[in-house]
């Protein structure tokens, strides 16, 4: 306490934050940026387990090429990943939106409603998905062939209708999304709600005395004051979706490092994907950031 | 909102087909598991039977019980869940305290580095934490083959201490803006009164942060829970629930490789253990669910 009595105010209150922080900036070291350093030089090795440890082998850029050009299935897993991934993104953020606004209207049952709304982000157990990706009984008797929507006879009355194919698969892609898409948007409708919420019912009240309509005061008054939490959920999204236990990608990557080419094209596959989430959540935080409306 | 009365119906209507259609489409899995957990094995051949079976079996859950061995993993898992977000509760807490109240130079790219923290995904460092942790020599302080902490929880455990596990750069982030909307008013009051900074921390702002505690303490426990990632990673070999589905569930994987009667019987036992695994959380869910709903209002991340 002496000592701290001559510090003068500011370096005592920097030396109180360092204090609080240093936690993090030594687990950040510890456990992601050394990790993180090291896996760039892991991809660029060949790793040998040895008796006492581990050694590299500076290879250059054997690793990378032999994810892209040897490996039967990255290239094809990694474009699948990708482009699902990203589909996903927007249809996530406008049903999310869209059930924010349904269960932010009054009726009967809403708790309930958000309850069973907001289920999936406490059930979506790692191993549980895991087990029903496998689970073939659950496969065969999944929503479509269930009975409860007869998508097969759907599907061929579409197809005579003479309809184009790629048109046909599109419509029945996404059907079998819609179940993947609502368990994912559990956080995101929350965070819509809560904006919902915290919108002031007075600025409806004298937009509909000023004659405005309901589709009016929802362009001109709720778009703008949730923007801001657009960005937050488009980056949440964007995160879940490309760190996703569904993801075919990353078993792919867990699977190389632990029985396939080894640890070395695991990472390298890892940094081509990284790449590539990174590129997507600049580009679109950019764009989206860009129609941000901040209450000033 | 100048609709007619007619109209208004029309979309009252529409809009619970809507809700009960997408809260089906969510609890669909859930119902199909229980179906399926409470079928007697005959009942699979029985083409009559699609969701009630025909006679309510307990068989499904013994099994699953035994191979499990249910209640030591349940005590195991428990018990490093309730460690792990408990150790990640007072560290987000005491993190997020400190960035939202003192700043020094540098103050905020660490912040940043916290922003970066959650977008890493975590397989990114995979291989590199998996070897550290294997040959763990304390940052070159050990001799050099280091010690295998793989299987210890000192893995998971100093990850939580120091915000840097799974999701923890979120928690860091919430209590951060939580801290930031508190009044420095009760702290200054505090100060004058003579309680010093740590003191101050932990009599006047912690328990002033009970509601924003229980949600983070709250989500880690779910989240904890749920992980396979990292448990599969550091615990392996454990009795803890995960990890046992996990066995089974690799051991049964091609029915085809089994006797045909086996194969599909397993898929049974399969989805009760999955139950029996997912029970403790849904019952926290059950009673709690007013935290985990209203939670983002409290986050302070809503203006």
């Amino acid at each position: 306490m002496k000592r701290s009595r001559k510090l003068s105010l500011r370096t005592q209150k920097s030396l109180l934050g360092l204090v609080f922080t240093l936690p993090f900036i030594v687990g950040f070291g510890a456990f992601l940026a050394w990790p993180f350093i090291q896996s760039v030089i892991f991809s660029l090795s060949k790793l040998t387990i040895v008796p006492t440890g581990y050694v590299l082998d500076f290879v250059g850029l054997d690793n990378y090429r032999h994810a892209l050009l040897v490996d039967p299935k990255f290239r094809q897993v990694f474009a699948e990943t990708v482009v699902t991934m990203a589909a996903r993104i927007p249809v996530i953020l406008i049903f999310s939106f869209f059930a924010a606004n349904l269960l932010n209207q009054k009726f009967p049952g809403r708790t309930l409603a958000r309850v069973i709304f907001f289920l999936p982000v406490v059930m979506s157990a790692e191993i549980v998905l895991k087990m029903q990706q496998a689970d073939y009984m659950q496969q065969a008797m999944s929503l479509s062939e269930s009975g409860l929507i007869p998508l097969s006879v759907l599907r061929e009355s579409l197809v005579s209708l003479k309809l184009p194919l790629v048109f046909v698969n599109f419509i029945f892609e996404a059907i079998n999304q819609v179940p993947v898409i609502i368990r994912s948007s559990g956080i995101q409708i929350l965070i819509f709600l809560a904006a919902l919420q915290s919108i002031s019912p007075s600025l409806y009240e004298a937009a509909d005395m000023e004659g405005a309509t309901a589709w009016e005061s929802f362009w001109k008054i709720t778009f703008p004051l949730i923007s801001p939490l657009m960005l937050v959920n488009v980056v949440y999204t964007i995160v879940d979706s490309f760190t996703a236990p569904d993801n075919l990608l990353l078993g792919l990557i867990q699977e190389t490092a632990w029985a396939g080419a080894g640890f070395g094209v695991s990472t390298a596959m890892s940094w081509f994907y990284f790449t590539v989430i990174i590129l997507i959540l600049l580009v679109t935080g950019f764009f989206v950031g860009k129609g941000v409306h901040y209450e000033t | 909102m100048r609709l007619s009365k007619l109209q208004q119906g029309l979309w009252h209507v529409v809009r619970f087909g809507l809700i009960v259609g997408i809260g089906f489409i969510i609890l669909y899995p859930l119902l199909r598991q229980i179906s399926f957990a409470l079928m007697h094995p005959d009942d699979l051949y029985d083409l009559t039977v699609n969701w009630i079976p025909r006679q309510f079996a307990k068989i499904n859950f013994q099994v699953a019980w035994e191979m499990l061995d249910y209640s030591k993993a349940l005590v195991n898992t428990l018990g490093v869940t309730l460690l792990l977000s408990t150790l990640e509760l007072a560290a987000t807490m005491i993190i997020g305290y400190g960035f939202a109240r003192w700043r020094y130079p540098g103050s905020n790219l660490v912040f940043a580095l916290v922003v970066l923290s959650i977008i890493i995904p975590p397989q990114m460092v995979m291989v590199p934490l998996f070897l550290n942790f294997r040959y763990f020599n304390l940052f070159g302080l050990l001799p050099e083959p280091g010690v295998n902490l793989i299987g210890s929880f000192w893995p998971m455990v100093l990850m939580s201490l120091t915000g840097t596990a799974k999701r923890s750069g979120l928690f860091i982030f919430i209590t951060r803006n939580f801290f930031r909307g508190m009044s420095t008013s009760l702290e200054e009051a505090a100060y004058v009164d003579g309680a010093g900074h740590l003191k101050t921390f932990f009599r006047i702002m912690l328990p002033n942060a009970t509601p924003i505690a229980m949600i983070v303490f709250l989500f880690s426990f779910v989240w904890y829970w749920n992980d396979l990632f990292y448990t599969d990673l550091f615990l392996q070999g454990r009795n803890l629930l995960q990890i046992g589905l996990l066995r089974i569930n690799s051991q049964f994987n091609y029915p085809w490789a089994n006797k045909a009667v086996e194969g599909t019987y397993i898929q049974l036992v399969n989805n009760a253990g999955m139950l029996l695994y997912i029970l403790p959380v849904l019952l926290l869910y059950a009673f709690l669910q007013r935290y985990f709903i209203e939670s983002i209002e409290k986050t302070g991340l809503v203006g």
